[in-house]
């Protein structure tokens, strides 16, 4: 149920996201989703990609830091307080979120967020038990 | 003592014999000095002193000191003690503040100094058997052509491949068996990367010693260096005012380099009151040529801070030690008052698992403070996905830096490849501080 996702390490210098983004343009490698996360001086790159172990290769053979993580993709309800009620299994789950953004989702009424978990495998259980929609990759990547 | 060699006999000299030979070389340079060369002579009858008051090495401390400047004011040939139709080469510093200086050698100077060479490589280890990639700059810098002649007087096959090209570097190290490498500690590093990105690991190599001078390095740059590279790494110690690489070497005890003092004789003063220190204190390097004919140098302050290591050696070497040279005072800067060196700040880098020395420091001055920043490009091991412990890793190097250097610095972290390599000696400050 975990998907794989890139993290590109980066200066916090203009210029400097669109070298990974266009190394992935031109190997024709289409990001499903991505979110930036920066401090002052550097910042992350963290993207979804059908292929990421060709996209891996890619932007390593560019000369980019690239680290493989695995994450987990949610389905919340696209309604007020859908969102609420899913953090509230996970608090109660006791499972640390170490971060999640939105995945950019284009299809039918789903919203789905991607889930960085300390203990991904006991986010996942918890979730099931209380019948929240973990998305598989096939799920996600066919999107 | 599989290194011994007839040359590297006088390595092993009894001290007694030893000491007499260099009174005897001692007598011989002051009197040709003094006769030759105007400074000297003008120097020493200020002090009222002449050749014939030097009658024991412990005299040598009634010389006067020669310092840098003393080359640069005599620029070009001032200094120079033998007839140009007698000096065979000359060879000139990178002159990186203000003019060059010149230094010359006779027929005899470039014997003595193949022969100190040499015993350099005889004391890494190296003999007739190995081919040696030699990588140190060919032209007016010391270090490419006295490597090269050391290393052929020894009778290996030298390959002068001079620095640059790194790619073809690899390459031949590759395709003709290098077994030893010559090289600034950091242009080493910038092959490692390089070979590593061409898909060679030199773990797979025939490459087994490297022998870096050139630069201050420090203990835990050659530890990492032999792990990444399979090989032994020498530190060896020269300068150009002296004769180029060739006054010290490392040996297989890798504890302090030895110092070919029949022809270079160290002392360690207080490079503030100019008092010779007793032996085992830490001090100013201050050598004087004993055989030196195109050139002589009397007591001249090398900025280096070491210390002379007296004790035998395990090798069985007697000539005395002195201490890796990691503090050249002329690299030193101060910053809020505090004396730093940047191989400290490579010692603190290292202290960090996963860290690689590659590091530049850059000094800033924001509404009269000094801040010290210090770039450090991330490796694939150390990149976390996690923000905190980026964070961290920013603090642990931080808070390295501050237990040795006691100051705080701001650590930025760059991508990999980002710090311009050097193919010669490493330049690992950008003081951009207007005074």
């Amino acid at each position: 149920m975990k998907i794989n996702q890139l993290s590109v390490f980066l200066e916090n210098q203009p210029g400097r996201l669109s070298e990974p983004c266009a190394v992935l343009a031109r190997a024709g490698i289409n990001i499903l989703t991505l979110s930036l996360a920066d401090t002052q001086q550097f910042g992350i790159l963290r993207l979804i990609v059908k292929d990421w172990q060709r996209a891996q290769a890619e932007l390593e053979k560019a000369g980019c830091l690239v680290k493989r993580s695995e994450v987990v993709a949610v389905e919340v309800e696209d309604t007020p307080g859908g969102l609420e009620r899913l953090l509230t299994v996970i608090e109660e789950g006791k499972v640390n979120v170490e971060y999640m953004y939105a995945f950019s989702c284009r299809c039918q009424a789903k919203a789905i967020m991607i889930f960085c978990f300390g203990d991904p495998d006991k986010a996942i259980s918890v979730m099931q038990a209380k019948g929240i929609n973990v998305m598989s990759g096939g799920d996600l990547l066919g999107v | 003592m599989g290194d011994f060699q007839p040359i590297s006999s006088i390595d092993y000299l009894p001290q007694e014999q030893l000491r007499e030979l260099q009174l005897a070389r001692l007598k011989n340079m002051v009197s040709r000095a003094y006769e030759r060369v105007a400074l000297f002579r003008s120097r020493l009858n200020e002090l009222n002193i002449t050749p014939s008051d030097i009658n024991t090495l412990a005299d040598i401390a009634k010389l006067p000191f020669t310092i840098k400047t003393d080359l640069r004011d005599t620029y070009p040939f001032g200094l120079f003690a033998s007839p140009m139709n007698e000096i065979v080469r000359l060879h000139a510093s990178s002159g990186t503040t203000g003019k060059p200086i010149v230094v010359a050698y006779t027929q005899e100077d470039i014997k003595v100094w193949a022969s100190v060479m040499h015993r350099t490589f005889a004391c890494c280890g190296l003999d007739r058997n190995d081919i040696v990639q030699n990588s140190y700059g060919y032209g007016l810098f010391t270090g490419g052509l006295g490597a090269h002649y050391g290393a052929e007087d020894m009778g290996a096959t030298v390959i002068p491949t001079s620095g640059g090209n790194t790619e073809r570097q690899i390459m031949v190290m590759k395709d003709f068996g290098v077994t030893a490498i010559c090289s600034t500690p950091s242009y080493f590093l910038h092959m490692l990367d390089m070979a590593k990105e061409m898909g060679i690991d030199m773990h797979d190599l025939p490459l087994r010693a490297g022998v870096f001078g050139a630069e201050p390095w420090t203990e835990q740059m050659r530890e990492r260096i032999e792990q990444a590279a399979g090989i032994k790494a020498y530190d060896i110690y020269g300068l150009s005012e002296i004769i180029g690489p060739g006054v010290a070497s490392a040996c297989c005890a890798q504890d302090g380099l030895h110092v070919f003092e029949d022809h270079f004789y160290p002392e360690i003063i207080d490079p503030i009151t100019c008092e010779v220190l007793p032996d085992g204190q830490e001090g100013e390097l201050v050598l004087t040529t004993l055989s030196k004919q195109a050139m002589p140098m009397i007591r001249y302050r090398t900025r280096d801070i070491t210390t002379l290591l007296t004790e035998k050696c395990s090798c069985g070497r007697t000539i005395r030690r002195i201490r890796r040279v990691g503090r050249r005072s002329d690299d030193m800067f101060i910053i809020r008052g505090v004396n730093v060196f940047p191989s400290q700040i490579e010692e603190a880098l290292l202290r960090i698992e996963g860290t690689l020395p590659h590091y530049q420091i850059i000094l800033t001055r924001e509404k009269d403070l000094d801040r010290m920043e210090v770039q450090v490009e991330i490796t694939a091991e150390l990149f976390s996905d996690n923000f905190s412990k980026m964070e961290g890793l920013k603090k642990t190097i931080a808070h390295e830096i501050h237990n040795i250097v006691g100051i705080n610095a701001t650590i930025t972290l760059v991508s990999p490849n980002t710090i311009k390599r050097s193919e010669g000696k490493a330049k690992r400050l950008l003081d951009m501080r207007k005074m």
